[in-house]
């Protein structure tokens, strides 16, 4: 057991059609671990209903979402835990139907691979692909298809490469994932905890085996550390508490602050069990900073050399989550990391066919398990890396702004720079950085709107803003100088009754004193 | 941009280690998006490692949630001592709750059966103390592998006005980014130890040295033997015609009220010991609440009413 405490735990999801042994599997994998509890394994003894035409039907050890789609009950992500001597793992346990890619999409999003189930007996099925794509777009690494009720098939040579090759001429779609193919049974569990002798073509390991020895990639990007909370015990401490989201950082290092752009160096790294020399992905730590900067919740450290692209307009690829459609024009509430801003769709470039890895134009607005490619903009500049990249600083959600319900999830795909705009504006950008015009007016650039332009322009030039009036498009290089622009066509919508308190929470406007209002966001 | 492969970290992390990023990461997200977030304090195991957590996530600052105890008056002596110590000795700060009106109403469940009794001495205790208190984010140690119901449940678990858990209607969570907005009157059950196993807390408690109520140690205790159970005999426990007091060696699983939630015989003694026992006596720790299991999927109907 020991062993086990010693690594990190797998993360894997399970994905599957109705009927194609999902439940089987999961029973099979917790009872030949001996991660069924007795009492639950007896209750299946004991259970009139019983499918499997073995002595037990392992499907009812997960409870069957089968019970519960009979009726009509709750069908969501269950999570089930099972160790073996070599590996903990966790397992997201996903709906097969094949309207739940918003639940695929939910375990998929923690998962380090996917379990993909083919009916050896159906072969390659359109939700196979559905499964595989989805997985594929939340970033798992290791996909493995198992090809399931072999002994249906009488441990057919054919049957199984058949499925094996149109799998393996899918996969083209799926680059840079890895893929593992094997033949199993659940029902009697052969290569599923244990190698069987029955399919003498496959010469690899039992399902288990591979996933205690799958290895985990870090994420692909440099130092990135998400704020969460300022500490502040009252003695004149003050550390940034978050988690490592990539790389590593050590005492000494340099880092920016983004999106202010200031930089400066980690004198200590605070943990309760003493300070540590170096942290990397995957810690909670505090990290105090040689110089007395402003920092708040939502600000992000970076390695000072290799920073992430900050931007109010990306590119990124949405999964839509609820029953009510996307509403273009409205602004929703955009999480990101440890930041909250206003955000808009602006654009849906196309919708992706998870089945057949097209993409398609769309007229209708989206709609739930609709996956799309989309463009995003924000009030404020986000400093984010592609999902590829690291997934922690590339992926966000959308919150609807009335309900408060998670409406969508994204995956940055890249942020889009508006180049051109910029030569038009007759003027060039100094040495004076953005992050000094920051430091200096005490706000973010940010184009706005309101019913009283007139009255907020006074307001914002009262309280010593730069602050623009602009008609028509307002050409990006504005906003890069440090600018607030008062547009009459776009922007965020700012109340007339107190524009300056609304502009604080939505993050615009810095407190005047960083340090004395807690950092609630 | 030009990715360079991260430098290798200063060690590699265990499976213990991440769990307690994670729930680090998730106790400091409650702090920073809520105005009035508490710890729901049970004093059992899982709350131990809770409170140690939460030391952790704001050190060198103390944490910033009160604890709150919703106290049925069924509880253990072992278990009001040891909590009085134990929040001293961290300096936390305690609040006690109880179910005034129905303890005046003489609530027992004896008279009322368990299932009512548990209704208004703990989910209804727990509702009203929230209310009172304006609690909006309620921090528990609730583990997805406790019971089949809680498989499904999220880290972040919306509680509608009427403190109502809506299984149908929950929010998609993904990564680690936690939906935390609420209405005013609405509130957020949040569940950092929501991945970790049985195991992992008794580990954990083992590796850092945590302290846990005595009662889940084994020693010779008085009990009345029902059933396969083992209730631990108390001044407010009543015996069943005919029952007599043996004495026995056993220890608690999972601690509950006492007339309600029964020992297991037992010699272990030390956590090793519990670790070792664990893996040969392979039942699901709630068998032994006399609550989950007299009425059918009683857990979910329960977590809907707003049970923990
Ligand atoms: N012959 C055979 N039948 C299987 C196998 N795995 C599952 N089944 C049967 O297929 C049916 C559906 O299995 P289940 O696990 O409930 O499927 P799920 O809907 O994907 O969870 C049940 O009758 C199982 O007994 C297998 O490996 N071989």
């Amino acid at each position: 057991m020991q062993a086990a405490q010693e690594r990190s735990a797998l993360r894997f999801s399970t994905a599957g059609s109705v009927d194609d042994g999902k439940s089987t599997l999961i029973g099979r994998l917790l009872f030949d671990t001996k991660g069924a509890y007795e009492d639950q394994i007896e209750a299946v003894k004991k259970s009139k209903v019983n499918r499997s035409g073995r002595e037990m039907d392992l499907s009812l050890l997960t409870d069957g979402l089968r019970a519960e789609r009979e009726q009509g009950i709750t069908i969501d992500v269950a999570y089930r835990f099972f160790a073996t001597p070599q590996r903990r793992f966790r397992i997201a346990d996903t709906p097969g139907h094949e309207q739940y890619t918003r639940n695929m999409a939910t375990g998929a999003s923690t998962s380090d691979a996917a379990v993909i189930l083919v009916d050896a007996l159906k072969g390659v099925s359109r939700q196979t692909l559905r499964h595989a794509t989805i997985s594929y777009l939340l970033g798992i690494e290791h996909l493995i298809f198992a090809i399931n009720k072999m002994d249906a098939v009488g441990w057919s040579e054919d049957t199984y490469g058949a499925i094996r090759s149109e799998l393996e001429r899918q996969s083209r779609r799926w680059a840079g994932a890895k893929f593992y193919f094997l033949p199993v049974s659940a029902l009697d569990g052969d290569n599923v905890a244990w190698r069987s002798q029955q399919a003498r073509y496959y010469n690899g390991p039992s399902l288990l085996e591979l996933l205690e020895t799958l290895e985990v990639s870090p994420a692909a990007a440099p130092f990135r550390f998400p704020v969460q909370y300022v500490t502040r015990p009252g003695d004149g401490f003050r550390g940034f508490a978050g988690r490592v989201a990539s790389g590593a950082v050590a005492k000494g290092d340099e880092v920016l602050v983004l999106p202010r752009g200031r930089r400066s160096r980690v004198k200590e790294i605070v943990t309760f069990d003493g300070s540590l020399a170096k942290a990397g992905e995957g810690e909670s730590i505090t990290l105090v900073l040689e110089d007395e900067i402003d920092i708040s919740r939502g600000d992000m450290l970076v390695a000072a050399d290799e920073r992430p692209a900050l931007g109010r307009r990306f590119a990124a690829e949405l999964v839509w989550m609820a029953e009510e459609h996307l509403e273009p024009g409205l602004t929703y509430l955009l999480r990101a990391g440890t930041k909250e801003v206003y955000a808009r769709v602006v654009a849906v470039e196309w919708l992706l066919d998870p089945e057949s890895g097209e993409q398609r134009s769309s007229e209708a607005a989206l709609g739930l398990n609709d996956i799309a490619r989309v463009v995003v903009e924000t009030t404020e500049p986000l400093p984010l890396d592609p999902y590829r990249t690291c997934r922690e600083t590339g992926s966000f959600i959308l919150i609807h702004p009335r309900s408060n319900r998670t409406i969508a999830a994204g995956m940055v795909v890249e942020v889009i720079r508006r180049e051109r705009e910029k030569k038009d504006l007759g003027f060039a950008l100094g040495p004076v950085t953005a992050g000094e015009r920051v430091e200096r007016y005490g706000h973010l650039p940010a184009v706005l709107r309101s019913q009283d332009p007139d009255g907020l322009e006074r307001a914002l030039f009262e309280h010593g803003a730069l602050v623009l009036r602009w008609a028509g498009a307002v050409p990006a290089a504005l906003e890069e100088a440090g600018a607030l622009v008062i547009s009459e066509s776009e922007g965020l919508e700012v109340p007339v009754e107190n524009p300056l308190a609304f502009l604080e929470s939505a993050g615009i406007l810095l407190p005047r004193d960083d340090f004395s209002g807690g950092e609630g966001i | 941009m030009t990715a360079t492969l991260p430098a290798q970290a200063s060690r590699t992390l265990t499976h213990l280690d991440h769990l307690e990023a994670e729930a680090i990461q998730i106790l400091r997200e409650v702090a920073a998006n809520f105005a009035r977030p508490i710890i729901l304090y049970s004093v059992g195991k899982d709350s131990s490692v809770l409170v140690h957590l939460a030391r952790k996530a704001f050190y060198p600052a103390k944490f910033p949630f009160p604890l709150v105890h919703v106290d049925t008056t069924y509880e253990y002596p072992e278990l009001i001592e040891f909590r009085d110590w134990f929040v001293k000795e961290i300096g936390a700060e305690l609040i006690v709750h109880v179910n005034e009106a129905a303890i005046a109403e003489g609530a027992n469940p004896y008279s009322l059966g368990t299932a009512k009794c548990c209704g208004l001495l703990r989910t209804q205790a727990l509702v009203g103390g929230l209310q009172k208190l304006k609690v909006d984010a309620a921090l528990g140690g609730a583990r997805r592998d406790e019971e089949r119901s809680r498989a499904k449940e999220r880290v972040f678990s919306f509680r509608n006005k009427f403190g109502h858990w809506d299984p149908k209607d929950q929010r998609p969570e993904l990564w680690s980014l936690y939906n935390p907005k609420v209405d005013p009157g609405e509130h957020m059950r949040v569940f950092p130890l929501s991945n970790w196993t049985e195991f992992d807390i008794w580990h954990y408690i083992e590796r850092e040295k945590i302290p846990v109520v005595p009662l889940y140690f084994a020693k010779e205790r008085e009990v009345y033997v029902r059933g396969g159970t083992l209730i631990p005999v108390q001044s407010n426990v009543r015996a069943l015609p005919g029952e007599k007091p043996e004495l026995r060696r056993c220890r608690m699983r999972s601690l509950g009220c006492t007339p309600c939630s029964g020992a297991i015989e037992s010699d272990a003694d030390t956590i090793p010991k519990i670790i070792d026992e664990l893996f040969s006596f392979r039942r699901s720790e709630r068998e032994n609440r006399v609550i989950d299991h007299d009425q059918d999927g009683s857990m979910e109907l329960k977590k809907r009413e707003g049970y923990f």
